[in-house]
């Protein structure tokens, strides 16, 4: 229940992002001053901002960007930190030594402190949080994975594989991380909200996303301003971003109980 | 004790050094020349001869490095650039106004979880759990910097109990001015400390100790009370020192939207101003207080829990 209803709701805001544009959402940019500041209507579901912008149009282009940011930082980060992670726990020795310290300097910082020290080099952008946001996050992943593999290369099947004298890589990917898999699976689910919150919260700093782009963290930004007077500039989209993260969540806890697996405290 | 004080201290040494390391490193990542870059503008061929010698970069690596450690150890971060005063004692008087929003945000958090999170673990998949649950998992995708902008708009700008930004002058209008940044913050680190906690209380409920108690007849409000909670009380010490970096990334976001003068409104504005010593300064800085703080965690845990030790 908890899975298919997390699978629906980010399967609709998935949908409308690709689809914007068949369905008349065109253009985020299109203005039209004499519409300025207009609370939401048939017209214009989430109301216009100060330039007559269509909210709804700028939310569901705003998708295109986080979701994806979202999925592909997500997944890059976990592909990383599983392989290193499997490495860390099978081998042992200086390689996990030196994998898990550089892992816990990562986990000591803030993750907010190092990926803005990281935007701060690479430039302010969407390629600095992508590159911000990699460079943090695949230290969860490896640390789950390892741990993980420390109990799995105890177990009565991996010795098997190991006594039949099967190549090294043949057990690592054949047989240990299908098993792996799961734990990390279910944590990303939550991982993928925080990155895509992550994202906004960059761009609502103004180190993230540049206006007049769309993006969840630049609409809810340009909507402070008018907080007083038109307060469904930043409100409405947020209530966007909260769902789609609920779907995510849910998502990662009908996994975790049909998977057996309860990763809560690894972040 | 004593030894497993120092074990964890010796472990701790090496991530020290590579969070030093990753400060010092900064500069040298810009791709570019990281002077050219600060200057912008007023980029003189002297003023970047002058810049490169005050800021060191004309040394030998290792001998910057060591230059910096020195510095860092002493609290001597130089000058910023564009403040053009001492690091030191800007971060010193903004770390005040930061731990005390941090210290309030603790509290907020802890009042809504904790109870929250023995209510759902007595009352396991029962309505309240799901009700907390859900709760949480909104909680867990709200952005906290759109949370509190819905305070300021029901609170401060709506019902004008609480000013909309700064830092207000006298005790009573200094809490009131921490108090939206606070909240914000506590719903933010609510949900996380939520789920830990409740399974914690859970794997409590069901230890040996509990049903011994139980069978001896203490009522379940005092079995609760008195052997429950005791037990979770750690449990809530391991797990606010395990999401420490969670809770300081969020309050870095939430000072700038509060305006409030802390840490992380000079780290967003330092790297808006490419003031690159300040940023590492205060990247050193906030990595350190998460492995200090890590480090009091689990000394703490240490000589509440005697099995830790062995």
């Amino acid at each position: 229940m908890t899975l298919w209803l997390g699978v629906g709701i980010v399967g609709i805001a998935v949908i409308l992002a690709i689809g914007t544009n068949w369905i008349g959402f065109t253009n985020p940019n299109e203005q039209d001053l004499g519409a300025s500041l207009l609370a939401p209507s048939v017209a214009h579901p989430f109301g216009t901002d100060e330039l007559g912008r269509d909210i709804l149009t700028r939310v569901l282009h705003g998708a295109r960007i986080d979701l994806s940011f979202g999925l592909i930082t997500t997944y890059v980060s976990l592909v990383i930190g599983m392989f290193l992670g499997a490495l860390a726990g099978y081998f042992g020795g200086v390689t996990d030594t030196v994998l898990m310290r550089v892992v816990d300097t990562v986990i000591s910082f803030p993750f907010i402190v190092l990926i803005l020290a990281i935007a701060s080099i690479v430039g302010a952008g969407l390629l600095g949080a992508y590159v911000g946001v990699l460079v943090v996050s695949w230290a969860l992943y490896a640390r789950l994975t390892r741990g993980e593999m420390l109990v799995l290369r105890e177990t009565q099947y991996m010795m098997a594989a190991e006594t039949l004298g099967l190549p090294v890589r043949r057990i690592i990917f054949v047989h240990a991380i299908p098993n792996l898999l799961r734990a990390n699976l279910v944590f990303s689910m939550s991982d993928i909200v925080l990155n895509i919150l992550t994202l906004a919260a960059l761009s609502y700093l103004g180190l993230g996303v540049r206006p007049p782009t769309a993006e969840w963290g630049t609409i809810i930004a340009q909507g402070q301003k008018y907080l007083r007077t038109a307060w469904w500039i930043s409100t409405l989209p947020g209530i966007v971003v909260v769902l789609v993260g609920v779907g995510f969540a849910l998502i990662g806890d009908g996994l975790a109980d049909r998977l057996g697996e309860d990763v809560t405290g690894a972040a | 004790m004593f030894a497993y004080i120092g074990r964890r201290i010796i472990q701790a040494i090496p991530v020290l050094i590579i969070v030093t390391l990753v400060a010092f490193a900064l500069i040298h990542l810009i791709p570019g020349d990281p002077v050219k870059i600060m200057l912008a503008s007023r980029a003189t061929p002297e003023a970047i001869a002058t810049v490169r010698h005050q800021l060191g970069l004309d040394q030998p690596l290792p001998i910057q490095y060591l230059r910096f450690l020195g510095g860092a150890l002493r609290l001597n971060f130089g000058n910023s650039l564009f403040l053009r005063t001492s690091i030191g004692p800007i971060i010193a008087k903004r770390a005040k106004d930061s731990l005390a929003l941090l210290v309030f945000s603790v509290l907020v958090s802890l009042v809504i979880a904790v109870p929250m999170a023995i209510i759902s673990a007595v009352r396991r998949n029962r309505p309240t759990d799901h009700l907390v649950r859900m709760f949480s998992t909104f909680a867990f995708a709200m952005p906290a910097f759109w949370t509190g902008l819905l305070l300021v708009l029901f609170f401060a700008l709506r019902l004008r109990l609480f000013p909309t930004s700064g830092l207000g002058e006298g005790p009573i209008n200094y809490l009131r001015s921490l108090t939206l940044p606070s909240i914000t913050i506590g719903f933010y680190l609510a949900p996380v400390l939520l789920r830990s906690l409740r399974a914690s209380v859970i794997e409590t409920l069901s230890a040996e100790f509990v049903e011994a108690a139980r069978a001896r007849g203490l009522s379940e409000r005092r079995v609760l009370f008195k052997h429950v909670l005791r037990n979770s009380l750690i449990a809530m010490i391991t797990v606010l020192g395990v999401n420490v970096g969670f809770l300081i990334s969020g309050a870095v976001v939430i000072e700038n939207i509060f305006a409030l003068p802390g840490l992380g409104s000079l780290l967003v504005s330092s790297i808006l101003a490419r003031d690159y010593p300040v940023i590492q300064a205060l990247t050193l800085v906030f990595g350190v207080t998460v492995i200090v703080v890590n480090l009091l965690v689990d000394l703490s845990y240490a000589a509440l829990d005697p099995r830790v030790r062995l």
